[in-house]
């Protein structure tokens, strides 16, 4: 999806390259008086009109995306309105203070990126390419913290269901039996309270397809995730593109556009974070 | 063409950059980190009836505050909004017809699961 | 003054080279970002689908001749419709109409020089490309037998073995090929709005664009949940998520949701493009104005928004709830009225018109006839009490065959037939155009309406076998089948030949008044030498025939009664 974003980030950006495999200016009169921008593509009788048709273009694509996460938001009220006990049960082994951070972090890239986007459009270049890379790098310490989640669930067993296999902590004799479990679970719910709590699962145990929980989480966390690496990947782009100079008031279209994505992205994990990490 | 030509704010000669202020945009970025600690301190303080209503109308206004000023929505086309704003009608159509037809099936899910042996997962 | 200026128009000079001959070579074609090129190519790749996924049909309705085996075992029977279906819809008929002649025609007809982002258009064809070569591993790797709709547990758990990389292959391939279809939808939408011309506002685009913007909206809503269905389905397969799978917890109806989330709207994605074109159609071999323009232009968004409230009426028989199932089956009734509007525009149209048998004409009246046998079919179909009776049997074979194939397919041909000598510059055979049509039509309705009959007495469809006294039924169908794919092959010969032997196309060969007729055949490059000037698109005296060049020339406004846009 994000390599498509490029396209239409790139599809006017690049069209200026001639690589029509003709002479844009062979044919009829060029309507436009001013002096030719390089990358104004042919098509378009302004700079102004290609802006808007990538402004629209990327609005569209954010529809798509927005209706491609909406079916892991449909399995997410299903499941949760059906089975709200795995919900229960499997939310407290996320961390919601790595996932506060995470959000932090996220929240703190959206604005170096809209901050990057008024500098592409003032065509201050030096601030547009530290914006940028600012950004990058924030994408890149969000994925660094998911990486220490995903890996401790994995070292617990915290699996999608069909792989599902939590390590649980030996049940101390008669533990379930006289309530106490349930109290220790109720207190408890910070998987990092002792050093060795760490390698297994304490409180009760998982009721029938608790793994659902954690493949709905892993199937939106991931998507997500997957999102962050094409939005680096697009941001990585621009920032060279801008160390070139070609950003500026009349051709920021580009900025712009990965910044409106960005923000999504920004928007998305705004929901998957109270929606998993927060809600009982 | 005809949206460009209506739009009155494009005054100027390459008037179609709207440059959002920097305080404007730090302001944004201290509510939303607000909203963000307020979220995770409202949790398990607020009756269990209240969490999801709360913590969603917290996102919402995040969310709010993220298109309206991130992706400057108070400076663009109508259309623009509208069109990003048919997805989440869509996203609510898809929900609460789903969520119509939720729990039908789950008595002959559960009694399959019983009467069935967990097959091992599918890995190849 | 006008008319002095007008007869230097009719005799302007023909420009040197058009889109075809600009440029020449291997890349100059698969490096193109001409919008023209690229709906070229897709014509060629959606017609070769169509064929294969048709060999696929007459391999199964030649089983069907005897209750026994004919020609192949079972398991083999259920791999052949599987493909036959899911070939035709992801490969064919999705991007038939909007990809192939939507690309050529919508830039030209809207008056701008190309479609928004032409990259991306590129892009999207090679997703296409991509798509289907999945779809032909899936058919190298064990093939598939889920049928077109991929519904779980079946395709989540039961498969295995030689088949599952075959299903995981083939629903990768539909995911992609999603992206194809959401690409070109966004494409169009965006050159809709942007890149009309001046002059060219909303009420005065040709209905074919209309339809196409419709068509659009769907594409970009809809697809996205086809796609992360799939993404799901496979995710299912590969690490057992459960959400679909009834043995980890999940619930299979769900995918069921999931899937006609997406492919109930993308029936309207099959059908609205058809309807588009036969607007045009109707028009101009009728040399009158569209008869209640905006009646059918709002009818195209209408279905198109109203094609997602509908979806339930596919699972009537799923163990879906009753009150989800009393609410669809009202919400079905609606997307009929729409869809009457336009035929009866259509047919008022006609009325007291100047009608001329064309053979894109041909395939025009064979849609009417055709679509309307389907939709009133659907009404059956979406009455609860005889949907129980009728659910999974030929009738509903029969009803979308009537819709998708009479209405879609037939559609397509007569676009084909219509745009060709814009498309290549050369002019068919008429007398070979009407016969090629002529057998599709009887060959269609000889396989076809013996469907109904057999799936009111029960007979279920996808089934290898039958009982004695269903033979008879399976015999003419198969006859027809076979009838019908030999009118298919005339009329595509009689396209291709016309390569060799037709006549030099002229600008304006049947009278059209939309834009792309102003442009010479084939069109240059940029498509118009200067902005087109902008006029109603139905306005039939706008031109008038010129006997000595053979083709329709622009009349002079002093001869012009003002009066034929009587709407």
């Amino acid at each position: 999806m994000s390599t498509a974003t490029a396209d239409l980030a790139g599809g006017h950006a690049a069209d200026g390259h001639g690589a029509h495999g003709h002479s844009a200016d062979g044919h009829g009169a060029d309507p436009h008086g001013h002096a030719h921008h390089p990358f104004h593509a042919h098509h378009f009788d302004s700079l102004e009109q290609q802006f808007d048709s990538g402004k629209l273009g990327t609005w569209l694509f954010l529809v798509t995306e927005i209706l491609f996460f909406s079916g892991l938001f449909v399995a997410y009220v299903i499941y949760r309105t059906t089975h709200p006990e795995i919900f229960e049960w499997g939310h407290v082994h996320l961390n919601k203070y790595l996932g506060a951070i995470n959000t932090a972090v996220l929240i703190f890239s959206s604005l170096t990126m809209a901050w990057a986007v008024r500098a592409a459009q003032l065509g201050q270049k030096k601030l547009l390419v530290t914006m940028l890379w600012i950004t990058f790098a924030c994408a890149g310490a969000f994925l660094v913290v998911k990486y220490f989640e995903y890996s401790h669930k994995f070292h617990l067993g915290l699996l999608p269901a069909g792989m599902f296999n939590p390590v649980m902590a030996e049940p101390v004799a008669g533990h379930d039996a006289t309530g106490h479990g349930d109290a220790h679970a109720a207190g408890g719910h910070a998987t990092g309270h002792a050093a060795d709590s760490h390698d297994v699962i304490h409180g009760p145990p998982p009721p029938p397809g608790a793994g659902i929980f954690f493949s709905i989480y892993y199937a939106m966390t991931g998507l997500h995730a997957i999102h962050i690496l094409g939005g680096m990947a697009l941001i990585a782009w621009l920032a060279v593109r801008a160390s070139k100079g070609h950003f500026g008031p009349t051709y920021f279209g580009p900025v712009d556009y990965v910044g409106l994505y960005w923000h999504l992205v920004d928007l998305i994990w705004i929901y998957l974070f109270p929606l998993l990490y927060l809600i009982h | 063409m005809s949206e460009h030509s209506s739009h009155s704010a494009a005054s100027h000669e390459h008037g179609f950059a709207h440059p959002m202020p920097v305080p404007m945009l730090l302001a944004v970025f201290a509510s939303l980190i607000f909203f963000t600690i307020l979220t995770v301190v409202l949790n398990g303080a607020v009756p269990d009836f209240l969490e999801l209503p709360v913590a969603m109308l917290i996102a919402t206004i995040k969310a709010l505050l993220v298109m309206l000023f991130f992706m400057h929505m108070v400076h663009d086309k109508l259309f623009n909004v509208f069109a990003f704003l048919s997805s989440v009608i869509f996203l609510g159509l898809f929900i609460i017809s789903t969520l119509v037809d939720t729990g039908v099936n789950q008595p002959a899910i559960k009694e399959y699961r019983l009467t069935t042996p967990l097959v091992a997962p599918v890995q190849k | 003054m006008a008319t002095v200026a007008e007869p230097m128009l009719a005799h302007k000079h023909e420009p040197e080279e058009n889109y075809l001959t600009c440029s020449s070579g291997f890349l100059s074609w698969a490096m193109t970002l001409d919008h023209k090129r690229i709906g070229v190519m897709y014509l060629f790749a959606v017609t070769a689908s169509m064929l294969l996924g048709g060999v696929f049909a007459l391999l199964v309705r030649i089983e069907l001749l005897t209750p026994d085996k004919t020609l192949m075992d079972h398991n083999t029977y259920n791999h052949m419709f599987t493909l036959h279906g899911a070939v035709m819809v992801f490969l064919f008929i999705i991007p038939s109409i909007p990809a192939a002649l939507g690309n050529f025609i919508l830039p030209v007809m809207l008056g701008a020089k190309d479609v928004a982002f032409p990259r991306l258009n590129l892009a999207s064809f090679y997703l296409w490309v991509a798509g289907a070569i999945f779809f032909l591993m899936a058919i190298a790797m064990g093939s598939l037998d889920t049928g077109w709709t991929f519904y779980t547990p079946y395709s989540s758990s039961v498969i295995s073995g030689s088949q599952a990389g075959g299903i995981v292959a083939a629903v990768f391939g539909a995911f992609i090929l999603g992206f194809s279809s959401i690409f070109t939808g966004l494409n169009f939408i965006v050159t809709v709005h942007t890149l009309r011309p001046p002059g060219m506002t909303w009420f005065r685009m040709p209905l074919f664009l209309w339809a196409l913007y419709a068509t659009s909206v769907i594409q970009l809503l809809a697809t996205p949940v086809l796609g992360i269905t799939l993404l799901l389905l496979i995710l299912e397969r590969t690490l057992g998520i459960g959400v679909f799978d009834p043995a980890l917890g999940g619930d299979p109806v769900l995918f069921q949701h999931f899937f006609w989330f997406y492919s109930h709207p993308a029936v309207y994605i099959m059908i609205l493009p058809a309807m588009g074109i036969i607007s045009e159609l109707i028009a101009t071999f009728s040399r009158r104005h569209i008869f209640g323009y905006r009646f059918i232009a709002y009818s195209s968004i209408a279905i198109a928004l109203l094609g997602f409230l509908v979806w339930g009426h596919h699972m009537f028989t799923s163990g879906q709830s009753p009150l989800a199932t009393v609410i669809f089956s009202a919400l079905t009734f609606t997307v009929s009225i729409p869809s009457a509007i336009k035929v009866f525009n259509w047919l008022a149209t006609m009325y007291k018109g100047s009608i001329s048998l064309a053979t894109p004409m041909l395939y025009a009246q064979s849609f009417i006839f055709l679509f309307t046998i389907g939709g009133l079919t659907g009404l059956f179909l979406g009455t609860l009490a005889v949907d129980i009776h009728l659910h999974d049997t030929y009738f509903v074979v029969a009803h979308f065959h009537y819709v998708m194939m009479g209405g879609t397919l037939i559609a397509f041909l007569g676009g084909m037939y219509y745009w060709w000598p814009k498309i290549t510059g050369k002019m068919y055979n008429e007398l070979w155009g009407a016969i090629g049509c002529l057998m599709v039509f009887v060959g269609f309705n000889l396989t076809f309406f013996p469907q109904f009959m057999l799936g009111s007495q029960g007979m279920p469809r996808r089934y290898y076998t039958y009982l004695p006294h269903f033979q008879g039924y399976h015999v003419i169908s198969t006859i027809g089948a076979l009838v019908l794919g030999t009118g298919i092959g005339v009329a595509l010969a009689t396209l291709l030949w016309s390569l060799w032997t037709g006549r030099k196309a002229p600008a304006n060969p049947w009278g059209g008044v939309t834009l792309e007729w102003t442009c010479s055949s084939p069109p240059p490059l940029a498509n118009f030498e200067k902005t087109p000037t902008v006029g109603d698109p139905y306005d039939m005296e706008q031109v008038k025939w010129d006997a000595k060049t053979e083709s329709w020339i622009p009349r002079p406004v002093s001869e012009r009664t003002g009066n034929s846009a009587s709407h």
